[in-house]
């Protein structure tokens, strides 16, 4: 039984960058891929021989393959805008959670091997040989790292650490030392299509009780299509969505929307997850086979059009990455957006006056909305940038009639990371996510005593379990968090009630 | 004479050794390619959104200016004094000096004490805020050092110790024209020029790669149109994930 001890930081005020606290999180490591997860992936089982040898020759393609390493290793100035920036930072103090000591770790290695200055003066510039240390210190921090971009939004030269954490746990995998719960969900879905392992029947299962306790509740028959072939959407959602909660409250209001705008559409049980987990170890040829279900799905199904439920690293890889990695999208019906989100799909039903909400329903909720950040800074919603902020926003807010925002330096892109995305969401992390998770826990408080929050809306999986586990800590409620589509669903007014 | 010439290889040297390690690294980063869209959202959506963009990052340090008000007033400070001092030092290699140039002969001097004056901030930020002192390795500290001597130097030369800049003035034409002349052997301007050499000397080695990295940054230099336009990387067409057909 996993047992980790640790304090949970005191809220304090909003944003105070702690002292330098070096090696605070030396101590946080996940568990390491055992070999069955790292072969199916094409990684060797276990550490092999010549690991140094194999790690440089890795960063070296890497650095052929990717614009953004050389880029981002030359470029870094130390100017320490990204200092205290990072969430993991603001709640360990540990400096190798600032986004620039956390790029050091691979730059001076990179260095060492790769540039002059540091072959020929490697004290000057601070570069170092590639030891079992430096191996060690990239295991524990580049899994400090949520790949969440906040630093990148204050970086004079847009260096994006989760692009060097994509690296080093790349190079990572490739000599033997992968991470254990990413790679163990690749590998499930590789095999059976979801995160969870959750085969057909257990799905069609899943769904059928979904369809019985939504007719009970609301006496409407809404229904969960599953392989419906010829129907007009195919929904991909993250799988937690089938069953978690508040997820699944989620699903329950994208099931509505489908009803009442009188719009088929179906789940699909061989491509039965959104969630990528290929971006989060940085690996191309993984997230492109997990990519690749979704348009075999599409094509065998028959639909015109794809849209991604709530789920915020997976609209990343879906909305940025999709038409690279699977695309072109050219068997979908054109008019609409290939993928399109389920807040864009509802909110232009909304526009078209094809919803009727009645706000009535979430009156005894004030509401606030966490801006995840794989949405906020790495995708878009709706036509223009910045629809990723205003279209949730005019969700909940034509869903019930008390909303606010938390404080400016923690929504839009300057958004905090929940403390769990990344793949970071894992019990042998708890501390860490714990800790990750006080600047939001933070700006979350601030709302509650000013303006009685209640609830908080976000659209991520991640964010909704990782908040559901550790709200609790920061003393909150764990049922705070809630899904955009909840609020829709309980506020749609079904033609049937006229 | 042996003077003159000695500055004037080591001025040719540094210009040789920092044109084509630029163009190396710039190279490099041109041919490498950006396999998958990742501007920071939200991004521009059309190429002049982008060019916009890099203009206010580049003219106002725009990320910088969100990320710390301090860094950002010190080193705008710097940069732009800089900038404005090396265009009064135009001067001495244009004959006639341009219009503009005499122009600005008493703002360059103002520019020279703002570069100092930034540098300065720039450095008690490396020194005592705690952060910035961790993440600094000694290179850190004498870049700031090296920029802070030339400043400093070019200073001293205008308050302090005057240099003959008519003999100046035909060295640095003399070096153009492939025409070598004497250099005066003032103390300061010896150290001015010789430290300004180091400068141009590591720049394609060190973390001034930082001015052209900032054009080929492709979280600053990319659409926001991934659902629109294709981006596949050379390496990337021919894997077993790519399927028939669509490059």
């Amino acid at each position: 039984m996993l047992k980790i001890e640790f304090e949970t930081p005191p809220l304090g005020e909003l944003l105070v960058t702690p002292p330098v606290q070096p090696d605070a999180m030396a101590h946080s490591r996940p568990f390491v891929a055992k070999p069955e997860h790292q072969q199916g992936l094409g990684f060797p089982g276990e550490l092999v021989d010549n690991w140094q040898d194999v790690a440089l020759e890795k960063m070296d393609e890497l650095l052929g393959k990717y614009r953004s390493l050389p880029v981002f290793l030359d470029s870094c100035v130390k100017c320490g805008a990204c200092t205290d920036k990072c969430h993991y930072y603001l709640g360990t103090g540990d400096p190798k959670n600032m986004p620039v000591a956390r790029q050091d770790l691979l730059r001076k290695v990179y260095r060492r091997y790769f540039t002059l200055a540091g072959k020929w003066f490697p004290r000057l510039v601070g570069a170092v040989e590639l030891s079992e240390d430096v191996i060690n210190d990239w295991y524990s921090y580049y899994h400090q790292c949520s790949e969440c971009r906040r630093c990148s939004v204050y970086c004079p030269f847009g260096i994006d650490t989760a692009e060097i954490t994509m690296a080093g746990r790349e190079i990572l995998a490739s000599i033997g030392v992968g991470q254990k719960y990413s790679n163990e969900i690749i590998g499930k879905v590789h095999i059976i299509g979801n995160n969870l392992g959750l085969p057909e029947p257990a799905l069609a299962n899943t769904l059928e009780g979904l369809e019985e306790e939504v007719e009970e509740d609301i006496n409407v028959p809404v229904k969960f299509p599953l392989d419906q072939h010829g129907a007009e959407v195919l929904l991909v959602t993250p799988s937690a969505d089938f069953f978690a909660e508040p997820h699944v409250d989620g699903l329950i209001g994208y099931a509505k929307v489908f009803h009442q705008a009188g719009i088929s559409w179906t789940l699909s049980s061989y491509a039965s997850e959104a969630a990528n987990f290929g971006i989060f170890i940085g690996n191309y040829e993984n997230m492109q086979k997990v990519a690749q279900r979704i348009r075999q799905a599409a094509i065998d199904l028959g639909v015109k059009r794809i849209v991604v439920g709530e789920c915020g690293h997976a609209w990343r890889v879906a909305y940025s990455f999709w038409n690279t990695l699977i695309g072109p999208f050219d068997f979908l019906d054109p008019a609409y957006p290939a993928p399109q989100h389920i807040c864009e799909f509802t909110y232009d039903l909304l526009q078209g006056g094809a919803l009727k909400l009645d706000t009535e329903a979430n009156d005894d909720k004030v509401v606030t909305f966490h801006d995840s950040c794989n949405v906020s800074r790495g995708s878009r919603l709706g036509n223009v940038p910045g629809g990723q902020f205003t279209i949730p926003r005019e969700l909940i807010r034509s869903a019930c009639s008390h909303f606010v925002d938390m404080a400016p330096e923690t929504i839009h892109e300057h958004t905090f990371c929940c403390g769990g995305g990344g793949g970071l969401l894992t019990d042998d992390l708890i501390e860490l996510r714990v800790k990750g998770a006080l600047p939001r826990a933070q700006a979350l408080q601030q709302v509650i005593e000013q303006h009685g929050v209640t609830h908080m809306a976000a659209i991520c999986a991640i964010c909704k379990s990782q908040f559901s586990k550790v709200l609790p800590y920061y003393g909150m409620e764990m049922d705070m968090i809630i899904s955009v589509h909840q609020l829709i669903g309980d506020a749609l007014v079904f033609d049937s009630e006229h | 004479m042996v003077l003159g010439s000695v500055f004037a290889i080591l001025f040719y040297l540094a210009a040789i050794i920092l044109v084509t390690g630029v163009a190396a690294r710039v190279t490099r980063y041109a041919r490498t390619p950006a396999p998958l869209v990742i501007p920071t959202t939200p991004a521009p959506l059309t190429r002049t959104g982008v060019a916009a963009r890099m203009a206010r990052e580049v003219v106002f340090f725009e990320s910088l200016f969100k990320g710390s008000k301090w860094t950002w007033l010190f080193g705008w400070l710097f940069h732009f004094g800089m900038l404005v001092a090396l265009a009064r030092h135009l001067r001495y290699f244009t004959e006639p000096v341009w219009w503009w140039v005499a122009m600005i002969q008493w703002i360059g001097i103002y520019a020279g004490m703002a570069m100092f004056a930034g540098l300065t901030g720039l450095w008690a930020r490396r020194l005592l805020v705690d952060r910035v002192r961790y993440i600094s390795a000694p290179s850190d500290h004498l870049m700031l050092l090296l920029l802070l001597a030339i400043a400093g130097s070019g200073l001293v030369m205008k308050y302090v110790q005057h240099t003959d800049i008519v003999s100046l003035k035909a060295f640095t034409l003399g070096l153009l024209t492939l025409d070598w002349q004497p250099l005066p052997a003032d103390g300061a301007l010896l150290v001015h020029l010789s430290l300004v050499i180091t400068l141009i000397l590591i720049f394609p080695f060190s973390k001034l790669l930082h001015a052209p990295g900032v054009f080929f940054s492709p979280t600053r230099n990319m659409r926001d149109t991934p659902r629109e336009n294709r981006h596949v990387a050379p390496w990337a067409r021919d894997l077993p994930g790519a399927g028939p057909d669509r490059s």
